[in-house]
């Protein structure tokens, strides 16, 4: 039996929630750690998120 | 009207950003065109004849909405602002088409009737499929392929679409904006008029962008280029929320036009280290060397890639998002979707306000991020000893 492309991209949206979820959660820690390094732990905190973006779309539009 | 020499080239750089894109302006996505072709397609033929909307079937209206949503996502010969469903007028205006078949052949878009004719230029027949322009008979025939894709002869295509026209607006207001602020510097510290916004942004990209990323030294060469490529990302992202129905920087061709810039600049700035370690990697076994070398030289590759599939892809779902949320008030059509829906639209638009300025600061970002990689030196050694605090740090 052939799995649709679309259970693919469903769990490529699981994939993707998680690891969002991870960087904001320990974004939020380390903010609330040390609130003066906010500025820094967001700017690093999009490019990870930007990163890992790009790679659960380029899995969206393979599915 | 004197210019500073940095301005003038930051503004050139915006128009060099456009010029290519001309030519890369109709192809289209084909990554979702591939899918959307069997949607569309059933519903395609329909076109012509206008049914009262009222009396579809929920499946009818979904495959409406569908093609509604394909059809705003691709760029087209015309502008449309909307069509009267009842008896089939469209309002808009018709922008010019410049093919290359056998000479130049330029005539108003307004010959296609949106589509739904066959146009004739000095003998030539050419019709309009799916935003493609291909070459005709008099009765319009298309012969179609395998796929679904039709056979017919594709002439070279340069007209002024849609696109082109929010491009070549984008890079003018870029320009007006640009050199204003800059004549504005020559009379005080203090900016003027559209220069107070524009200010924090471009201090914005050198201090948070380029800075951190490429370092104090180098910075100031890629500024023209991280400053253009910001602002056209952002007033395009702008203008594609407005209800004109312009969708560029969700085109896949424009977005890979701009991430070939970032490459070509990473790679013809790139310093000798850089070579040295994708081509022979320090520190590693020699077969390791060997076997890293196609990696790395993949891995140059796929940044890029990455950048073009992250705008593409963030705007192209905005717009679907947007659109389909409206679709829905005029598929149940009752008191309580209307007003439900309008509001969840609001939300969704207002949060991509914010997308269009985060994808923008996101693709300025990584570029700065890969240009910085390629031109840093020696930060191995210099991370044992002797590093200050004033160095940049380069995640």
């Amino acid at each position: 039996m052939e799995i649709p492309g679309i259970v693919g991209a469903g769990l490529v949206v699981i994939g993707a929630g998680l690891g969002l979820g991870k960087i904001g959660g320990s974004a939020m820690d380390a903010i609330a750690r040390q609130p003066e390094a906010a500025g820094k732990i967001q700017t690093a905190m999009i490019i990870i998120a930007a990163l890992l973006e790009g790679v659960a779309f380029a899995a969206l539009f393979a599915a | 009207m004197v210019l500073s020499g940095k301005l003038l080239k930051n503004t050139l750089t915006a128009f060099f950003a456009v010029m290519p894109s001309l030519l890369f302006a109709n192809q289209h996505a084909d990554a979702n065109h591939a899918e959307a072709e069997t949607a569309v397609h059933a519903t395609a033929e329909g076109h012509g004849e206008h049914i009262a909307v009222g009396e579809l079937t929920p499946d009818q209206k979904k495959e409406r909405n569908k093609e509604f949503i394909q059809h705003h996502l691709k760029d087209s010969y015309d502008f449309t602002l909307f069509t009267d469903e009842t008896t089939g007028e469209h309002f808009g205006f018709p922008l010019p088409v410049i093919l290359i078949d056998n000479g130049l052949k330029v005539f108003s878009s307004s010959k296609f009737h949106h589509g739904e004719e066959v146009a004739e230029v000095d003998g030539n027949y050419y019709i309009q499929h799916h935003s493609k322009i291909y070459k005709t008979d008099a009765e319009g025939t298309l012969t179609m392929g395998e796929h679904g894709h039709p056979e017919n002869a594709m002439p070279l295509d340069f007209s002024i679409t849609k696109n082109v026209v929010a491009m070549l607006f984008t890079a003018i207001l870029m320009f007006l904006l640009f050199t204003a602020m800059a004549r504005g510097y020559k009379k005080g510290p203090i900016p003027t008029g559209a220069g107070r916004v524009l200010e924090p942004l471009v201090l914005f990209v050198r201090d948070e962008v380029a800075l951190p990323n490429i370092g104090e030294k180098k910075y100031r060469k890629f500024m023209g280029y991280l400053l253009s490529v910001f602002f056209f990302i952002l007033i395009l992202n702008l203008i594609g929320l407005t209800p004109l129905g312009i969708n560029v920087t969700g085109n896949i061709a424009i977005t890979a036009c701009l991430a070939l810039f970032t490459y070509l600049v990473t790679q013809f700035s790139a310093n000798k280290e850089y070579w040295h370690h994708i081509f022979w990697m320090p520190d590693v076994p020699v077969l390791m060397k060997i076997a890293l070398i196609p990696i790395e030289i993949l891995g140059t590759l796929t940044k890029p890639f990455a950048l073009m599939i992250r705008l593409y892809a963030n705007i192209s779902a905005g717009h679907i998002v947007v659109m389909s949320l409206l679709a829905l008030i005029f598929f149940f059509k009752n008191w309580v979707a209307g007003p439900a829906f309008f509001g969840l639209t609001l939300f969704i638009s207002v949060i991509e306000v914010l997308v269009a300025f985060l994808q923008a600061f996101v693709f300025t970002m990584l570029s700065a991020l890969f240009i910085g990689m390629a031109v840093q030196d020696h930060h191995h050694e210099e991370d044992h000893d002797g590093h200050t605090e004033d160095e940049p740090i380069i995640i």
